[in-house]
């Protein structure tokens, strides 16, 4: 394992270049951002982010999810306005306050999901919002078919105008999309991870045509996490972490190791717990759960685990890989196709949320907005979301308001909730104090088993740290916990034992005393060097 | 405790109010362009609405609005949209009144048979549309309303096989109850030779039943819960398609109340003139009312009100519709109005909590 500290100082002074030094024209910036810093209540998403883009490449941007990526290219797309900073585009200083800015500015996002309408045809939505008219009124189509031809042609991307978007593949859509963006001018183009819904040969021939794009003078940011696609195809890479871009490196002379290692980072607050509080006692214990999408794709593929008192298993994998739908599975919020769930020696496999919660098993999920809280009631109500049945809370089949406030007040007091009281709504406080508390909430009462989803994602710095002190501080009571997350210090400081989920598929089980973030990355990212030099 | 901060309530009442005023503003316009005096249309709007008859019609009136609010509010609660109130109200005062007219049976148990009968009726016409959106998603909205055009038809249909003609007229209706089924009157109005509907007590037991239900119980939590944010609700074990089937029944069954006061009181027969449209009435009350059951029972009464004295322009020569006017952009208005209020109560709320903390910072947890 390499030595942390040491690893950062190397990184900083070999690794990150001047990104001028490896300029075919070394003058032309399509775009620069200096300083640019976004807040939102309580939490800040960009932090004085530095971000130059020479014109005529591929630029890629490489972060953890929630490093805060998106956030950066909603500023650059004009969907957010940045508190603080300036952004240039071919010099000149620009001010984006709409997507309308970004476009007249020559900027243009594809985004991950497709946005085309399946029952019109390429050349439909590709003209959709920028109709060319002739006279005034009547639609030109030939003028656009026209020009959709030349765009196809000039940049190889091969899209037909006249076929339905119903009938194409999803490498096709992603054509028209980027299609759809030069149509309206872009001379910047945004992926926003393009290769997340592609098969490996899609890929390639989306690499294809980013390369034909290069050579067309056009400029391609691209957002991805996959180390070994942004080497292969980028000119520059910029690494996003916690906010703020760290270092831009040269692809040619970076490894994948190296760039996980500065995607991970190190400064941070270790959340180690070295003391074994590990005993041999059963408490869950997963066997061959599969879950399958509608299409009856295996999204979590015969997954086996098992979790004892006083033990944090850790789900390393990178998102999408079937996390999410483990553990809904696990909380009765899906159905398992397949497998055995056996909660304290008793086979839950059937139980409803209810009485899986019931039973002992509480949940952070990895969405509070959408899973964790009512943002439109008051905290003390939220006291009682997922425990209605419990006595903390309900006597019989009536709420039991005072003892709910008062267990309320304590959770604001023991978890340092910094609210003005416990009929502040929800959606008032900062996401670092919503989590606390549900953090709080999740923690209370007769409790065995915690799935804690991403517990410390977009949070602030001391809540992660308060966060992480809450689950050790269970974890020595007694707790089994699984710990799902993208933060590999978090994963590795926290967990007994980690598993690494790909594709559904629990591929690896690593000792996390015995592993570094960069051989964790690679694993995750299927960027298989020698990741398995770390498996126990 | 804040919970009764002057400001909150001040802000609760403000959206009601700005509403009303807007909409006499619209109504004013309205009969300026049509040459109407406009103060004394709403003198005459006030005083006829006074007189003791008028105010015993608007407490009969209103008890049936809040009765069919109620049950539309439930669905609000839960983000259900029962539009087929109506139907349910008409199918189940039908039946009743059929049941009511062909059995006889002493004082208490009869008037119990009858509103039983209705209540079950209403909550099973709703009933239908919970289980198609329960089991195959079909949209509530949707399906209530096509419930909505069947009731009509089924109602005609029994109507022509079971149906008497009312003495005195060429209309038909069920066979009358008899004595021992009805409700009588309450002398609540002083000077007043119309009595006030004796189910209006029954109508604030069911708001105080609303009340209790929704704010106090684990159910009424989970219908909240659900209609707030489903995807918390069934992060929470709350299972959401038992929720949707029970919460249509519970709103039909109130629904089925509905036609009773009037059944019960007035007319003791369902026949061709048997009032409609009450449901419809109902969703602007509930919205009115914003789901509270104090709030509309004030939005009933001033709907009442505004009925109610509407009779008296036709007889001035002024288009009673001015009152439809009003009472169309009071709605209008107040939902506008609610979600400005709610919106800047969210705002101001935030930077309450901002600037608290930041009088009282404590020290960061060490990083």
């Amino acid at each position: 394992m390499l030595p942390r500290a040491g690893a950062r100082s190397t990184q900083e002074t070999d690794i990150a270049t001047d990104p001028r030094s490896a300029a075919p024209s070394p003058d032309a910036v399509a775009v620069e951002l200096t300083g640019v810093t976004k807040r939102f209540p309580g939490v800040v998403a960009n932090r004085d982010v530095s971000l130059c883009v020479r014109t005529g490449t591929v630029h890629a941007l490489v972060g953890e999810n929630g490093a805060g990526k998106s956030t950066l290219m909603k500023i650059l797309y004009g969907m957010q306005r940045p508190d603080e900073g300036t952004i240039r585009v071919a010099g000149r200083e620009v001010r984006l306050s709409g997507p309308a800015d970004a476009i007249s500015a020559g900027i243009g996002m594809v985004h991950q999901h497709f946005m085309l309408a399946d029952n019109l045809t390429v050349l439909e939505n590709v003209v959709l919002g920028s109709e060319p008219r002739r006279g005034g009124l009547a639609l030109d189509f030939a003028a656009a078919r026209r020009k959709i031809s030349e765009i196809s042609t000039a940049y190889g991307l091969g899209v037909e105008p006249d076929r339905l978007v119903a009938d194409l593949g999803v490498g096709e859509r992603q054509r028209v999309e980027i299609l759809k963006v030069l149509y309206r001018g872009a001379r910047i183009l945004i992926l926003d991870e393009p290769t997340a819904v592609l098969v490996p040969h899609e890929v390639d021939e989306l690499f294809d045509n980013l390369r034909e794009l290069k050579a067309e003078g056009l400029t391609v940011l691209f957002i991805s996490h996959k180390l070994d696609e942004v080497l292969s195809v980028a000119d520059d890479v910029t690494v996003i972490r916690r906010g703020t871009t760290v270092a831009t490196v040269d692809p040619r002379t970076t490894t994948a190791r190296q760039l996980a290692e500065l995607m991970v980072g190190s400064e941070l607050p270790s959340p180690e717990t070295r003391e074994s509080t590990v005993t041999d006692e059963e408490v869950l214990r997963v066997e061959g759960l599969t879950v399958r999408d509608a299409a009856g794709r295996a999204v979590v593929d015969d997954a086996s685990f098992v979790i004892r008192r006083g033990e944090v298993l850790g789900l390393a994998g990178v998102e999408g890989n079937g996390q999410a739908e483990l553990v809904e599975a696990l909380m009765g919020m899906r159905r398992a196709d397949a497998g055995r769930t056996t909660l304290a020696d008793e086979d839950v496999s059937d139980w409803s949320t209810r009485r899986r919660r019931e039973g002992g098993l509480r949940y952070v999920p990895e969405d509070r907005h959408r899973h964790g809280l009512l943002l439109d009631a008051p905290l003390w109500e939220n006291r009682i979301l997922g425990h209605q049945t419990e006595s903390s809370v309900s006597r019989g089949p009536w709420i039991d308001r005072a003892s709910a406030r008062a267990d309320s007040t304590r959770i604001v007091e023991q978890y340092d909730v910094r609210t003005p009281g416990i009929d502040t709504l929800a959606s008032a406080l900062s996401g670092g104090n919503q989590q606390k508390f549900i953090v709080g909430r999740e923690l209370s009462g007769d409790l065995s088993v915690l799935v804690a989803s991403h517990p410390t994602r977009g949070v602030d710095v001391g809540a992660q740290a308060a966060i992480w002190d809450h689950i050790r501080a269970a974890r020595r009571a007694g707790l089994a916990v699984l710990l799902v997350s993208a933060d590999l210090d978090e994963l590795i400081g926290l967990s007994d034992r980690i598993c690494v989920v790909l594709r559904g598929r629990i591929v690896a089980e690593v000792d996390p005393s015995a592993v570094t973030p960069e051989q964790l990355g690679s694993a995750m990212t299927g960027a298989q060097d020698d990741a398995r030099g770390g498996a126990a | 405790m804040r919970r009764w901060d002057v400001r909150d309530v001040a802000l609760g009442l403000a959206a009601p109010l700005l509403a009303v005023a807007f909409s006499l503003v619209i109504a004013s316009l309205v009969l300026i362009g049509a040459g109407d005096p406009v103060l004394s249309t709403y003198s005459l709007l006030l005083d006829y609405g006074q007189r003791p008859r008028s105010l015993a019609l608007v407490l009969n009136a209103a008890t049936t609005y809040y009765l069919s609010a109620l049950a539309v509010a439930i669905g609000f609660r839960m983000n259900l949209f029962n539009i087929g109130v109506d139907g349910q109200y008409r199918l189940a005062a039908m039946t009743a009144a059929w049941v009511g007219g062909a059995v006889t049976l002493p004082t208490g148990l009869h008037q119990l048979v009858i509103v039983l009968v209705a209540v079950l009726v209403g909550g099973m016409w709703a009933g239908i549309a919970g289980l198609l959106k329960a089991t195959r998603g079909v949209s509530e909205v949707i399906s209530t309303i096509m419930l909505n055009a069947i009731a009509t038809g089924l109602v005609a249909f029994f109507l022509r096989k079971v149906a008497v003609p009312v003495a005195g007229s060429n209309n038909i209706g069920t066979a009358p109850i008899a004595e021992s089924g009805r409700v009588g009157g309450l002398p609540l109005v002083p000077d007043s030779a119309l009595e006030v509907f004796g189910f209006l007590p029954v109508a604030v037991l069911a708001g105080i039943a609303y009340w209790l239900v929704l704010g106090r119980t684990r159910f009424g939590f989970e219908l909240r819960a659900t209609g707030r944010s489903e995807s918390a609700a069934v992060a929470s074990g709350v299972d959401v398609r038992r929720m949707v089937v029970t919460t249509m029944l519970l709103s039909g069954a109130v629904a089925g109340l509905v036609g009773m006061p009037q059944l019960l009181g007035a007319s003791y027969s369902y026949s061709l003139d048997f009032p409609a449209g009450l449901g419809f009435t109902g969703i602007a009350i509930a919205l009115l009312g914003r789901n509270s059951p104090i709030g509309i029972a004030f939005g009933a009464l001033l709907w009442a009100y505004l009925d109610v004295s509407s009779v008296i322009l036709d007889i001035e020569g002024i288009s009673r519709e001015i009152v439809t006017i009003m009472q169309g952009s009071i709605v209008l208005s107040v939902v506008i109005a609610y979600e400005l209020v709610r919106r800047y109560r969210l705002r101001a709320e935030q930077s309450r909590v901002g600037r608290e903390l930041a009088q009282a910072p404590r020290a960061e947890v060490a990083a």
